[in-house]
């Protein structure tokens, strides 16, 4: 029982934080077709947040709770930034876009090890989230819950967002049909920026996940980017379930095959299995049916 | 006599590059310089495949750095087995493991065979994984996602196999190329002419590809992938073509890269690496001939000089290259001079279209 239950527990846990990385990439891949590369660095960014925060409020107990809204707007006014400063002059150059995200990316990593250090500061657990609960021989860390908790609400308020609220309305049409959205009055430009605002910021709240499980780190961002990218490629665009399934399912199935041989080959074979899906699903698990050639 | 400078003018700017690498560098550089920019030729040469894939074919390869790996391994592999002698076995595997050669090191003391897998074995790669992704008609971003995916993994499983490659080391202290002393400046320099001249062999080869039926097939698939489909042409066999192609030649480059260099490690293939192989590409004008490989000299150049005086800074330089040159330059330098160059009105272009 132990060997199953261990890399499935823990594997969820890794799920929903490539879940919290994956669902901001999604909404602005899927609405304006934009490859943000410094999503990581936004990660990153929000470790740090959390980091910053146990400096200011000593109190773990009490810090983590700050730092998620600080981190959610930090790394959103950053994504902000990237949108007005740079995206907002290329789009239609999606593969652009990923280029020079990548050099943005590549500076805000610079950045963070002069600021911080190349060596990565640890994070302080808050004292609720010590211990354990045993589960069928293994014991899963309270933390690994946390995650998983912080991904479902991302996860629902996202939702919500997206479904019952008017900004949603605006961000469905404008991902639909960016022109017939800009002729019935939806001011697409504006849609644009404070949907990337709110997907980078759920980037900033992975990144105070993260910070519990394994501290800050200058490199932090580039380990998950591409796991992140995998999901949205995996999941499909335009439909949040999508991202949701291939999270876990990418999650869950890396630590199988970590379990199963070792955390490089895992890497190895989950890429494997990516490039083989879209053998069977090109445009990913769900994808918004079209009349379109692509 | 227009034509005649459409066509052979790029001949001719060839001609110069071969003559400036190859006469002239060699006598006025010294020995450190020349061996470093023997390094940019070897960047140059898988830049030339990244221009063929990227500006021609519109695949944005950014793994290319796993192609340079796997170049750069067989030959490293090689020349490690020739430092170690007939019979013996790398230094790295008695340090790490328990001196017990894996068995698909073995065929590496052929020197036949090591130039044979550099060619083969990318080729064979890159045309599984190009098959699998281009039949099924993944393309634009998520083809990206995927290649830089591959590099990610590739370096990471390069880490992992300590026993076998030498891990985050990676490999190094080659004595003998193919028989040549390494220590000896002439051996040195006749390397760095290997590296040159095949850097000019890869621009006449993709000249002549771009001149070619198959690079008009390229570039019309680049920009309209659905007419070419309905005009009774597979994209996708297209696009494979270009993509082994920019593959070999980025192993060709890995291939010597190792002996330049002297090492090759998980840091000069992963996805780092790669980008900054684009990074060349980009500033140059991907869709140029010559763009890719001037720019990736130059961009070798800068990492060097700027590393050498601020050592953490370049990074910054190299992510400023990138959003600068994109977003001003899409096409990169060399385009820029060239329109630049067209609002001058010269009096040769005016005999030419008399």
């Amino acid at each position: 029982m132990d060997s199953f239950t261990t890399p499935l527990l823990a594997g969820t846990a890794t799920g929903a934080l490539l879940l919290i990385a994956a669902l901001g990439l999604a909404l602005t891949f899927g609405q304006m077709g934009v490859i943000n590369m410094a999503h990581g660095e936004f990660l990153m960014a929000g470790a740090y947040t959390a980091f910053l925060t146990q400096q200011v409020v000593t109190n773990a107990d009490v810090s983590i709770l700050v730092a998620l809204p600080a981190a959610f707007v930090v790394a959103g006014l950053l994504g902000l930034l990237l949108e007005v400063t740079v995206i907002a002059w290329m789009y239609r150059r999606p593969l652009d876009t990923l280029l020079v995200t990548v050099g943005v990316g590549l500076f805000l990593q610079q950045l963070a090890k002069d600021v911080f250090g190349a060596q990565g500061d640890p994070v302080r657990t808050p004292s609720w989230l010590e211990g354990n609960l045993p589960v069928f021989g293994y014991h899963w860390p309270y933390r690994q819950m946390f995650t998983i908790v912080l991904a479902v609400v991302a996860l629902a308020a996202l939702a919500a967002l997206l479904k019952y609220s008017s900004f949603g309305r605006q961000i469905r049409a404008t991902v639909q049909n960016r022109d017939l959205a800009e002729t019935v009055g939806v001011r697409t430009r504006a849609v644009d920026r404070i949907t990337f605002f709110v997907g980078s910021g759920l980037a900033g709240i992975g990144g105070v996940a993260v910070s519990l499980i394994s501290g800050t780190n200058p490199r932090l961002g580039t380990a998950y980017i591409i796991s992140a990218f995998l999901v949205v490629v995996a999941g499909g665009l335009g439909q949040l379930k999508g991202t949701v399934i291939a999270a876990f399912a990418v999650g869950i199935a890396t630590s199988f095959f970590a379990d199963w041989t070792s955390a490089s080959m895992a890497q190895v074979a989950t890429f494997a299995l990516v490039v083989v899906f879209l053998q069977l699903r090109p445009q990913g698990l769900f994808t918004v049916r079209s009349r379109g050639l692509a | 006599m227009r034509t005649a400078v459409r066509t052979f003018g790029p001949l001719v700017a060839i001609a110069a590059l071969a003559v400036l690498l190859l006469v002239v560098a060699p006598a006025v550089l010294s020995p450190f310089r020349l061996n470093n920019l023997g390094k940019y030729c070897c960047w140059a040469i898988a830049a030339v495949g990244i221009g063929l894939a990227w500006g021609r074919g519109g695949m944005l390869v950014m793994g290319q750095g796993v192609f340079f790996g796997i170049g750069g391994y067989a030959m490293a592999m090689h020349l490690k087995l020739e430092a170690a002698g007939p019979e013996g076995v790398p230094d790295f595997m008695m340090l790490y493991g328990d001196g017990t050669m894996p068995v698909w090191w073995e065929p590496f003391r052929s020197g036949a065979f090591t130039l044979f897998a550099i060619v083969a074995l990318p080729a064979v790669a890159a045309a599984i994984l190009g098959y699998a992704i281009f039949k099924r008609r993944v393309k634009g971003a998520y083809f990206a996602i995927l290649t830089q995916a591959l590099a990610v993994v590739f370096a990471t499983l390069l880490i992992a196999t300590i026993q076998e490659t030498g891990g985050f080391n990676g490999l190094n202290q080659f004595t003998f190329f193919f028989g040549y002393n390494l220590y000896d400046p002439v051996n040195k320099k006749m390397v760095y002419s290997i590296a040159a001249a095949l850097l000019i062999g890869c621009l006449v080869v993709v000249w002549q590809l771009y001149r070619s039926r198959f690079g008009e097939l390229l570039v019309a698939t680049r920009d309209a992938e659905e007419r070419v489909r309905f005009l009774g042409h597979d994209p996708a066999n297209v696009k494979l073509a270009a993509f082994v192609i920019a593959a070999v030649m980025a192993s060709i480059g890995g291939a010597m890269f190792a002996p330049i260099a002297g090492i090759i490690s998980p840091s000069d293939v992963d996805a780092t690496a790669s980008i900054f192989l684009i990074a060349g590409v980009a500033l140059g004008g991907r869709a140029l001939l010559l763009g890719p490989a001037l720019g990736a000299l130059a961009v070798g150049y800068g990492r060097s000089s700027l590393s050498e005086s601020f050592p953490d800074q370049w990074t910054y330089f190299l992510g400023a290259l990138f959003i600068v040159v994109i977003l001003l330059f899409p096409a990169g330098l060399g385009s820029a001079f060239g329109r630049a160059a067209a609002l001058v009105p010269l009096p040769r272009r005016k005999e030419t279209t008399s």
